[in-house]
């Protein structure tokens, strides 16, 4: 017989991080979120909340109750297609699309995202093609995903992949800058450092200041 | 004043037609475009979730860059047509003006590479500069074939008026619509200026993608428009390069031209279809009153 779904999953004190809401606060500006009243409006005007396991408003009680595993483990943030409307509408002027980004970070950082799932995997090629080439091409970006998520897919896209050509609208030559050393120099400076901490960063950060 | 031009990654390749249309009405109105040398990606969405100092830093080059460029005359206005790339650079230049620690550790990184950057430059929509730098009078003057009868809906998009940007209102933009009724366009009331046709998720999930862009254009065509104008080159692409696959999911008709503002305003100043890539559309575009028929499909070599 199958599993009624009516049983919700259930959390005991013990199985939550309580420091977890400090570290999507680390961003800035990232304090704001404290000041949520769990109105829904985020959840309402987001066009994508009813394909979402948690919707927006969701997220938010559940970063500042410490359910780290479920907010980073979720489609949520990955379905956001930061078009901000909840930012431009929350009366707490809370900067939710930002607050998705961290939790995406988070999530990337910790290896707890989503496995296979296609958003993820998109960032992380456009991720690798800028840090080589300082720009993206769009077709290879393309090629790229549907190979690590679903080969079938390109198939079926090769028609308006064609189509796009013979309009001239794909080009496949690789982008690149022509100063890529200069890019190296600059990443190689931030390569440890990160806008969300995490939470050993964060201890380390109160040792130093105190 | 001149004008940098920050293209992006998109308007290269499946933006084109929108690069060769705002090229062709800046020229036509005289607006002088000197395109930004060695530009990089501006790190927006899909970059930003991987790294956000990194997003930063990427679009601190591209400001670094447009100083240098400029050789340090007054100030500087840096075009950005696509609006993912415009909401990243704003993004950018905001977070670095308000977070004092985060510039330091961004100018840190970019003087390793030589580069240094300080704060006169305005990140700047198209439709911004056709809007509030030149007079409506001066637009008007440069129509020549008026679109009498075109019924357009003015599409934003997400990421053009918010939440970064101050040229327009964040929830009921009405800067495109005006400049639309300028060329003597009917511009139809459509309150779904704004909304989100899906961004990326059209090419990753896609099922979620698909949904979103049906909405509009369904709402589209129920209020009977010719045409949707966007300033966006993935709201162009989503809406027109889709529409048969959402014809075939949804049952809905695939006959909606979708163009760039910038390709309907070249279009009423006279310029040739060539120019401003009209030919690049997978719906022909027709323009009614003036007994053209656009039409799409030839094979255009690069």
């Amino acid at each position: 017989m199958e599993k009624w779904k009516g049983w919700r999953k259930m959390r005991y004190e013990a199985e939550l991080d309580p420091d977890f809401s400090r570290e999507i606060a680390s961003i800035p500006g990232g304090d704001q979120l404290y000041s949520c009243i769990q109105c829904g409006t985020c959840s309402g005007m987001c066009p994508l909340s009813p394909n979402m396991d948690y919707t927006p408003r969701q997220i938010i009680a559940m970063i500042r109750a410490g359910f780290k595993g479920d907010v980073l483990s979720s489609y949520t943030t990955w379905l956001c297609a930061s078009c901000y409307s909840c930012t431009v509408e929350c009366p707490k002027e809370i900067k939710i699309t930002d607050i998705m980004y961290a939790a995406k970070r988070l999530a990337i950082r910790e290896k707890v995202h989503p496995k296979r799932f296609p958003t993820p995997v998109l960032a992380r090629e456009f991720f690798r093609s800028v840090e080589k080439n300082g720009r993206s091409t769009e077709s290879r970006l393309l090629v790229n995903l549907y190979l690590r998520t679903n080969p079938f897919k390109m198939f079926k896209q090769t028609g308006l992949g064609l189509k796009l050509w013979m309009k001239g609208r794909l080009g496949i030559r690789k982008e690149s800058i022509k100063r890529t050393g200069e890019l190296r120099k600059i990443f190689k400076v931030l390569e440890t450092e990160h806008m969300v901490k995490t939470k050993d960063q964060l201890a380390r950060q109160e040792e130093v200041s105190s | 004043m001149s004008y940098l031009y920050y293209p992006g990654c998109s308007l290269k390749s499946t933006g084109r037609a929108y690069e060769e249309s705002m090229l062709a009405v800046f020229e036509h109105l005289q607006l002088p475009l000197e395109e930004l040398e060695d530009w990089n990606c501006c790190g927006a969405t899909a970059y930003m979730a991987i790294s956000e100092l990194k997003a930063f830093a990427l679009s601190a080059r591209n400001f670094a860059l447009a100083e240098k460029q400029a050789g340090g005359a007054g100030e500087i206005n840096m075009v950005v047509p696509c609006a993912a790339c415009y909401l990243g650079l704003n993004k950018a230049y905001r977070y670095l003006k308000e977070h004092a620690d985060l510039q330091k550790t961004i100018l840190k990184a970019l003087k390793a590479a030589g580069l240094s950057y300080s704060d006169h430059l305005r990140i700047r929509h198209p439709l911004d500069i056709l809007a509030n730098d030149i007079s409506p009078d001066r637009i008007k003057e440069a129509v020549s074939r008026p679109l009498e009868g075109l019924k357009v809906a003015c599409y934003y998009g997400c990421q053009i008026v918010r939440p970064y940007a101050d040229f327009d209102d964040q929830h009921e933009p009405v800067i495109m619509d005006k400049l639309l009724r300028l060329l003597g366009a009917e511009v139809v009331d459509w309150p779904l200026k704004t909304r989100c046709c899906g961004g990326s998720l059209t090419g990753t999930v896609e099922d979620v993608g698909l949904r979103l862009s049906y909405i509009l254009l369904k709402e589209a065509k129920k209020r009977g428009c010719d045409v949707i104008a966007t300033a966006c080159p993935l709201c162009q692409f989503n809406l027109e390069c889709y529409q048969s696959q959402i014809g075939r999911k949804y049952g809905n008709g695939n006959d909606i031209a979708v163009a760039y503002f910038t390709q309907l305003m070249g279009a009423a100043f006279g310029i040739a279809e060539h120019d401003l890539g009209l030919q690049r559309l997978f719906v022909p575009l027709h323009l009614q009153g003036t007994g053209d028929k656009v039409t799409g499909g030839q094979y255009v070599s690069r």
